[in-house]
């Protein structure tokens, strides 16, 4: 049995079906218990569940990441919730130096199996703040996970993995796509493995690879292309560990790469698919690797975002660039 | 202020002497004897090069040994970087503590028996880990367990204190707040830290009560400590479990062995707290009552350097850390990039030999 879900119930369904089978697991955040969440991602978890399982806790992201390391060094499962992935700084100490680095520390004594989610990401004509893709700063930390689904079924599959794995994984959720479109989602838990790419369609001229709310608009922008260049999407869906063998894989049929992500370019994890590219296959190498991106500028406020964000006419260009050169 | 015992060893004007057995009470002096010794042992081995920098912890041998006594077995001690004498009473070996402070990976390992978390550097981080093992057990419905966290004062600064005391107060964890006053966070005196009259104080804002007490009296320390403890396992009492308690001591030496005191205070102060040093006074109690005398006194003196030279014969003798031990523990399951790093690094070292790799 399956029903039809948004990005953002698929999340919930992940959540509440992982709080079924398993009593160590805990919800906990800003708003997240009567509320349900200010993206109704935690709906009807706290009737279910009661307030020790779905816990609304004071107003202090260092203190909601903080306590969740002890509570898992405990032998707890606990999800914690960022209200928006721009507000994680404040416990981004907690995340580099403890919450990734505790099994280090401890020779394997003590670990951390905790999920942090985090709604990221823009286009949603939110305020300053709230739009930002910094996933490049959680991939650089040894010891931490990053995956950011892209479809429903992946939200609800990618995030039970993420709470059963023994490591910590930060979640980022794209929040553009929350509610953009449904898809069949079994009611059952199943996994979605961390660190597997998918291939959202198969090409042979060039391969582009992206993740979270870009995958959409590059599918569409390779539909644009149809009949002139025959392209290969390949959706990441995992920053950390990153399926390179896919990537590797896909170059070395096509030759030919584009790399599409909302985040800043330097600095961004196209550089380090681009650089592995080089490493790994330079002789099938037949153009530049194209990085279509937003700007090394701060997010911009809403007036502005629809020009910073990669969408499917300049994602084309790039993919086209690719094809030419 | 509570104090139990003055510069003379005498009982204070109305205290008690806490319930410990004869025993208890030397064992208590023997622990703060070891720590003494241990910490000039280890200083002498960072100038003679054979430690990297290490914090000590002289003069609050008081603070940290009575509060650790005073845990039950199953209970939790939450660390800085300087409670080497509260993790050797909890039952960290004195070898794992040189280890750490060797740069041996292997210091980090705490035997599987012993209820301590590892050292946190990041100053007040520990504390919301803390509420957070404790808020685990309370959501376990352990009963019987306390939680206690040692910081210095620079550390009640920082959000990390108000985080974590913050949710211990509103979710009525077991816990207990240890505050090593020592008077100086490296160069930065209390008094501008805050403008608190009291460190104890700043509990009121969180719902729960403070306490300060001599930091240098380890009977003091012990009986407030004990107190805390049974408070946070009190789950019936209208008052809230966590406790904060601000040991109002000195730090003798230098805030690590890379700082220099002397730039920033002068002997008077140090000569004036030197007074107050908790070994003298512990000393000077076990024999005015009896529990110990001269030869004791000398035997303890004699075992605990046995112990110290011990411990530093043995964490020397370790081999030293696997070089591959990096790639270890990172992940549950080693990533594939990163096992194509470990193989490249074998093959650099393979190729260009030890050596070559190390700064010479």
């Amino acid at each position: 049995m399956s029903e039809n879900l948004t990005l953002v119930q698929a999340v919930r369904d992940g959540l509440h079906d992982e709080m079924a089978e398993d009593d160590d697991v805990l919800v906990m955040g800003q708003d997240v218990g009567k509320n349900g969440g200010v993206f109704r991602a935690t709906e009807g978890l706290y009737d279910e569940y009661g307030a020790d399982r779905v816990i609304d806790t004071p107003l202090a992201e260092s203190g909601i990441i903080g306590t969740a390391v002890g509570m898992a060094a405990y032998g707890l499962k606990p999800v914690s919730e960022i209200q928006f992935s721009g507000f994680m700084y404040p416990g981004f100490d907690q995340i580099v130096s403890h919450m990734s680095r505790l099994r280090t520390r401890s020779r394997g004594r003590y670990t951390c199996p905790m999920v942090l989610r985090a709604p990221m990401g823009g286009g949603i004509r939110a305020p300053e703040h709230h739009s930002e893709s910094k996933e490049a700063f959680y991939v650089h930390e040894a010891g931490l996970k990053v995956a950011m689904p892209s479809t429903p079924y992946d939200a609800k599959g990618m995030l039970i993995s993420a709470i059963r794995d023994p490591d910590p994984v930060i979640f980022l959720e794209p929040k553009k796509i929350y509610r953009a479109f449904r898809e069949e989602v079994p009611d059952d838990p199943y996994e979605v493995e961390l660190g597997e790419a998918a291939v959202r369609r198969e090409g042979t001229d060039v391969s582009v690879f992206t993740w979270g709310a870009m995958t959409r608009p590059t599918i569409e922008a390779a539909e644009n292309l149809e009949g002139d260049v025959d392209v290969e999407v390949v959706d990441l869906r995992s920053l950390s560990p990153l399926d390179f063998d896919t990537v590797v894989e896909s170059f070395k049929k096509t030759g030919r790469a584009a790399i599409v992500h909302e985040a800043p370019k330097t600095g961004g994890i196209g550089a380090e698919i681009a650089a592995t590219i080089q490493e790994e296959a330079l002789l099938y190498q037949e153009a530049p690797v194209e990085r279509i991106t937003g700007f090394d500028t701060p997010f911009p406020l809403a007036g502005l975002e629809d020009y910073y964000l990669p969408e499917p006419e300049r994602i084309g260009a790039g993919i086209r660039d690719a094809f030419e050169f | 202020m509570v104090r139990v015992i003055d510069e003379d060893g005498e009982l204070v004007d109305g205290a008690e002497v806490p319930d410990l057995t004869d025993e208890e009470f030397v064992e208590m002096y023997r622990h703060m004897k070891l720590a003494r010794h241990f910490d000039e042992r280890a200083v002498s081995l960072q100038r003679q090069g054979r430690v990297g920098t290490y914090p000590p912890l002289s003069g609050q041998e008081g603070a940290q040994i009575g509060s650790a006594m005073a845990l039950g077995d199953d209970d939790w001690m939450v660390p800085s970087y300087r409670e080497h004498g509260a993790a050797l009473v909890r039952g960290l070996p004195l070898k794992q503590t040189l280890l750490y402070w060797m740069g041996h990976e292997d210091g980090n390992l705490i035997p599987e028996d012993v209820n301590l978390f590892t050292v946190a550097v990041p100053i007040a981080s520990q504390i919301p880990h803390a509420t957070g093992l404790a808020w685990a057990s309370k959501l376990k419905q352990e009963e019987d367990k306390a939680f206690l966290c040692y910081f210095g004062d620079g550390a009640t600064s920082e959000g990390d204190f108000h985080e974590g005391m913050n949710f211990a107060g509103v979710f009525d964890t077991p816990n207990v707040f240890f505050c090593n006053n020592n008077q100086w966070a490296i160069s930065v005196p209390r008094e501008r830290q805050t403008a608190s009259e009291t460190i104890a104080q700043k509990a009121t804002a969180y719902g729960f009560e403070g306490v300060q007490v001599d930091g240098m009296d380890p009977l003091a320390v012990y009986k407030v400590t004990k107190e805390a403890v049974e408070k946070a396992k009190d789950d019936e009492s209208d008052d809230l479990r966590p406790t904060l308690i601000e040991a109002v001591q000195y730090r003798f030496g230098a805030h690590t062995t890379a700082d220099d005191p002397s730039v920033y205070r002068d002997d008077e102060e140090v000569e004036k707290w030197r007074a107050k040093d908790p070994l003298p006074r512990m000393e000077k109690f076990l024999k005015n009552t009896g529990r110990a005398d001269e030869d004791d006194i000398a035997d303890i003196e004699s075992e605990v350097e046995e112990m110290v030279s011990d411990a530093i014969e043995a964490a020397e003798e370790m081999p030293e850390p696997d070089p591959e031990e990096m790639f270890l523990n990172v992940y549950a399951e080693m990533p594939k990039r990163l096992e194509q790093q470990l193989e490249y690094f074998r093959s650099i070292r393979e190729e260009f030999g030890d050596d070559a790799l190390l700064e010479d």
